[in-house]
C-alpha cells in the first residue's frame, strides 16, 4: 500500500474518533457546569485548554464565554479539532480512497459531513446541545461499526484502528483532565458535588454502567481514573486502546520502532499507581501520557507514511494535533 | 405513443441509422424496429435509468471555471450507434497504418531527422513547435515507440465517409466512459444485445495492462505498473482511478515517487522503497520532471528523465510525443504515412490549411465566414473560430490572431458531420457526433472495436466536448452474421 493511502485511512479513523470525542468532552463539560452552583462553576477557558488550541482560540475570540468556547469546539471551521473540521477532515480524506473502502462507508461519511454543517450552529445553544452532540456521537459510532462490519480486517483495517484507538486513548485522557481541572482549585474544600463529577466523567465515555459491574465499588475520583486509564476490558480506557494500537502495530511490516515505543507507553500507562497520585500529579502523569501519544504517532508516520521528499502539505492531510 | 420515424429528417447531414424520413439503413432495422415497439413513455424511463445508474455509479466529470471545479455527472444518451464490422475493420486497419506511421515520424524527429532533411517535413514547423522537446533527442524507448495511446477523433461527412479530424497523441481521455457507456446500456436496453452480435469492449485494461507490461525495462514476469495522476481537482481523476482500479494497480501522485542513487524510480509504500517499471503518465511533459521541465511543477518527479533516458522505467506515452499531436503536423500526416510507410492513408485527412504557408493564408484570410479555425495547441475545443456562425468582431480577432501567429493555426472547410437519432427531451432528433478510437501501441497493436461517440446535445451545433454541452453514446461494431 502506498504511504500517501495508509496515510489518509489512518487520519480517517483519527478524525472521526475525534469528532465523537469531541462531542462527548462538550458534552461532559456541559453537564458538570449544570450540576455545580452557581458560584463554584470553574470558566468555560477550560474547555480550549483541554483540548490545547487556544492560539488559534484567542485569534478570533476576545472572550472565553460559554457560546464562543462551546462554538469552536462544536462548529467553527478555524478551529482546528472543532467537530466540523474533524467531519469535513476525515470525509476528505475518505472521498480520496473510496476505491479501497465499502462505498456504504462513503456514503454514510458523507451524510455525517453534511448533518454536521447543516446544523452545528443548532448545538451551541444549552436547548439543542444535547441533542446535535448525542446525534453526532451517535452517527460516528455507526461508521465505525459499519467499517468494523463490512471491511477486510486486512492492512487497511489495521491502519483504521490504530488511528482509531491512538486518538482514543489521546481523547479520553482529556475528558479525564476536564474533571482534574474543575477540581483543582477547590481541593480544601471538597464538596459534595466531587462525586457527581466523576460520574458524568463515566457518562461522557459511556463508562458508567461498565464501571460498577467491574469495579464494584461506589464511584470515587481515583478510582475512577484508574478504570478510564488501565482498565483492560472497557474500550473506551486508554490501557485497551493503547493494547488495540500494539495489536494493530503487530500486523504491519517493519513494526519494531513503534512496536518499542508502543511497549514502552504501555508500561507506562499500567505500571502508574494511581491511588496514591494528588490531583497535580494526575493531571502532570496526563499530560506525560499525551506527550507519549505524540511519540508513537511520530513514530508511525517516519515508519509508514514518510515519503521521500514530502509534497507541500494539502488540505487533505490536516494534523491537527500531531 | 411509439417514436414516428417518418418525422425524423436529417435535411440534408448524412444520417447513420436513417437514410430518409421512415427508411431505416439496412444495418439499423432490427434497432428501428425495436424503439418502435416501445412507447415514449418506456424509453423516458429507459433513459431516466440510465441516469440515475450514472450518478450511484459516481460516473462523473469535472468542470472548470463555475466559481470552483464541480463534479457533474456523465451526459449519456441511451441510443446506441452502430457501425458495421466490414466498414470498421477499414477504419481499424487505417488508425494502425496512422500511428505506427505517427510513431516512426516522432522517432526519426528526436533521431536523424531524415524527413526534414528529405525536404518533406519543414525545418521551421519543427523550430517553432511548442511540443518539440530538445532533451529528448537520441533517445530511443523500447519497441521504438513514443505513442503509446493514441485517440484519434474521426468524423463522417455528408457522404458517410471516416476524416481524421485530429490526433491525441499527448494524455488522451474518454476511455473509462467509453466502458461505463456499454456497462450501462446493457443494464438500461438488455434487450436489444439479442438481435446483434457487437463486439465486446470490456477486455479493454487488459489490453493496455499488456501493453504497459511491454514496455517495462526488464523482461520481468510481473513488472510494477503505476498510473500517475495530477491529483484528485483533475478533470480526468475519475478515469485516472478507474483505470488504475480496472488494472489492478497504483494510482499514484508525483510524491509517492522519488528516484534513486540509481537513476531507478520507487515508490514510498508501508512495506518501504518499491521500484517502479512503467509509469502511465497522466500528466502533461511539461510538469514531469522538475529537474529539467517547468522547475515549479510539485506534480512531477525530480529526476525522472534521467530514469527513462537511462532505459530504467518505461513512461507511455513517452515525453515529447506530443510534437506530432499538433494541428499543423496534422495537415503533414498524409505525407508522412506516404514517407515512411510508402503507402496511401486508408482513412482521409481533412483538407487542411496551414496559415504558415502564404498561399494557404490569403486564403484562410479571405474565406473565414466559411472555415472552421483551430490553434495548434489546443484541446478541449477551446480557442476555436467556427466561421459561419460567427459574429463580425470575431471575424476581426481571428484575421488578426492568424496575421499575429500564422504558425500557431490552421482552417478546415465546415464539415458537414453526420447524425444519429439521439434523445431530445420527449423526442428522437438527429444531433451531429464524432468518435474517438483508442490505439495501443507497445509490442504489438491493438485499436478498440468502436471508440468513444461524443454527441452534440444542442439542435444543429458541432461543439462534442463534454466541458461545453456535449454527451456521449455506446457504440457498436455488428459483426455481419446478425446483421
Amino acid at each position: 500500500m502506498l504511504s500517501r493511502v495508509a496515510e489518509r485511512i489512518y487520519w480517517i479513523a483519527r478524525y472521526i474518533e475525534r469528532a465523537e470525542n469531541s462531542a462527548r468532552l462538550v458534552n461532559a463539560y456541559t453537564h458538570q457546569m449544570l450540576d455545580l452552583p452557581s458560584g463554584v462553576e470553574p470558566g468555560w477557558r477550560q474547555l480550549v485548554d483541554i483540548i490545547g488550541d487556544a492560539p488559534a482560540f484567542d485569534e478570533h475570540y476576545l472572550s472565553y464565554d460559554e457560546h464562543n468556547t462551546v462554538s469552536f469546539l462544536v462548529a467553527d471551521d478555524f478551529s482546528p479539532s472543532s467537530i466540523l473540521t474533524s467531519v469535513s477532515m476525515a470525509r476528505e480524506n475518505m472521498r480520496t480512497t473510496r476505491e479501497l473502502l465499502p462505498t456504504e462507508a462513503w456514503h454514510h461519511c458523507n451524510e455525517l459531513y453534511l448533518q454536521v454543517r447543516n446544523h452545528a450552529h443548532e448545538g451551541i445553544p444549552r436547548r439543542g446541545r444535547h441533542a446535535f452532540l448525542k446525534d453526532v456521537i451517535f452517527r460516528c459510532q455507526q461508521l465505525t461499526g459499519l467499517l468494523a462490519g463490512t471491511m477486510s480486517h486486512d492492512t487497511a483495517y489495521d491502519l483504521m484502528r490504530l488511528g482509531r484507538n491512538l486518538e482514543r486513548a489521546d481523547m479520553t485522557t482529556r475528558i479525564i483532565d476536564s474533571a482534574i481541572f474543575i477540581l483543582m482549585p477547590r481541593q480544601r474544600e471538597p464538596g459534595q458535588y466531587d462525586n457527581l463529577l466523576w460520574i458524568n466523567v463515566l457518562k461522557s465515555s459511556s463508562g458508567d454502567q461498565m464501571y460498577r459491574q467491574h469495579v464494584r465499588s461506589r464511584v470515587e475520583g481515583a478510582a475512577v481514573v484508574k478504570f478510564l486509564l488501565q482498565d483492560r476490558y472497557f474500550p473506551r480506557s486508554v490501557a485497551r486502546a493503547v493494547a488495540e494500537v500494539e495489536f494493530s502495530i503487530h500486523h504491519l511490516p517493519r513494526n519494531e520502532a513503534p512496536l518499542l515505543c508502543i511497549l514502552e507507553l504501555r508500561e507506562r500507562v499500567l505500571m502508574a499507581t494511581v491511588d496514591d497520585m494528588s490531583l497535580e500529579d494526575m493531571h502532570s502523569h496526563i499530560d506525560k501520557l499525551q506527550l507519549a501519544f505524540n511519540l508513537v504517532h511520530n513514530e508511525i508516520f517516519r515508519t509508514w507514511f514518510q515519503r521521500h521528499h514530502p509534497a507541500p502539505p494539502t488540505r487533505t492531510t490536516g494534523m491537527a494535533h500531531a | 405513443m411509439s417514436i414516428d420515424w417518418t418525422r425524423y429528417d436529417a435535411r440534408g447531414f448524412y444520417d447513420e441509422m436513417i437514410a430518409s424520413p421512415g427508411q431505416p439503413r439496412a444495418l439499423a432495422q432490427d434497432m428501428v424496429k425495436h424503439l418502435q415497439e416501445l412507447s415514449s413513455e418506456e424509453i423516458r424511463a429507459r433513459q431516466q435509468a440510465a441516469e440515475a445508474a450514472i450518478v450511484k455509479m459516481g460516473i462523473t466529470f469535472t468542470v472548470y471555471s463555475e466559481g470552483g471545479n464541480i463534479d457533474r455527472a456523465w451526459p449519456f444518451d441511451i441510443i446506441p450507434r452502430i457501425i458495421a464490422a466490414k466498414e470498421w475493420a477499414n477504419t481499424a486497419a487505417g488508425l494502425r497504418q496512422r500511428v505506427q506511421a505517427l510513431n516512426l515520424f516522432i522517432g526519426d524527429l528526436y533521431g536523424e531527422q531524415r524527413i526534414v532533411r528529405d525536404g518533406v517535413f519543414p525545418a521551421e514547423l519543427l523550430a517553432n513547435s511548442s511540443n518539440f522537446r530538445r532533451e529528448c533527442i537520441g533517445i530511443r524507448p523500447r519497441h521504438g515507440v513514443w505513442a503509446h495511446i493514441c485517440g484519434s477523433d474521426l468524423v463522417r461527412d455528408d457522404q458517410g465517409t471516416f476524416y481524421v479530424l485530429e490526433d491525441n497523441l499527448r494524455v488522451p481521455s474518454g476511455v473509462s466512459y467509453m466502458l461505463e457507456n456499454r456497462v450501462l446500456t446493457k443494464q438500461v436496453f438488455g434487450e436489444l444485445f439479442t438481435d446483434y452480435s457487437i463486439q465486446p469492449l470490456a477486455d479493454y485494461p487488459n489490453h493496455l495492462f499488456d501493453m504497459l507490461a511491454s514496455i517495462a525495462p526488464s523482461l520481468d514476469m510481473f513488472p510494477e505498473i503505476v498510473v500517475m495522476t495530477p491529483g484528485i481537482y483533475n478533470s480526468a481523476y475519475f478515469e485516472h482511478s478507474f483505470l488504475a482500479q480496472q488494472m489492478g494497480v497504483e494510482l499514484v501522485e508525483g510524491s509517492d515517487l522519488v528516484v534513486g542513487e540509481d537513476d531507478c524510480v520507487y515508490m514510498s509504500t508501508i512495506d518501504g522503497l518499491q521500484r517502479v517499471d512503467v509509469i502511465y503518465r497522466r500528466i502533461d511533459d511539461l510538469f514531469l520532471d522538475p529537474e529539467v521541465f517547468n522547475k515549479d511543477s510539485t506534480l512531477g518527479v525530480p529526476g525522472l528523465m534521467r530514469a527513462w533516458r537511462k532505459g530504467n522505467v518505461g513512461l507511455a506515452n513517452a515525453p515529447g510525443a506530443g510534437v506530432a499531436d499538433d494541428k499543423v503536423v496534422y495537415a503533414f500526416v498524409p505525407k508522412i504515412i506516404k514517407y515512411y510507410l510508402d503507402e496511401d492513408p486508408i482513412i482521409p485527412n481533412v483538407p487542411t490549411y496551414v496559415c504558415l504557408d502564404k498561399g494557404e493564408r490569403d486564403y484562410v484570410l479571405n474565406n473565414l465566414d466559411k472555415l472552421v479555425v483551430k490553434p495548434a495547441n489546443e484541446s478541449g475545443g477551446y480557442g476555436m473560430l467556427i466561421g459561419p456562425t460567427a459574429g463580425k468582431r470575431e471575424l476581426e480577432e481571428f484575421a488578426r490572431l492568424i496575421k499575429a501567429d500564422p504558425r500557431n493555426y490552421i482552417a478546415q472547410p465546415m464539415l458537414k458531420l453526420s447524425t444519429v437519432p439521439t434523445m431530445c427531451g420527449d423526442r428522437i432528433e438527429p444531433r451531429h457526433v464524432d468518435l474517438r478510437p483508442f490505439v495501443l501501441h507497445g509490442e504489438k497493436m491493438y485499436v478498440t472495436p468502436g471508440g468513444l461517440t461524443r454527441v452534440a446535445l444542442r439542435k444543429g451545433s458541432t461543439v462534442v466536448n463534454s466541458s461545453q454541452g456535449g454527451g456521449s453514446k455506446d457504440t457498436w461494431i455488428i459483426n455481419p452474421e446478425a446483421a
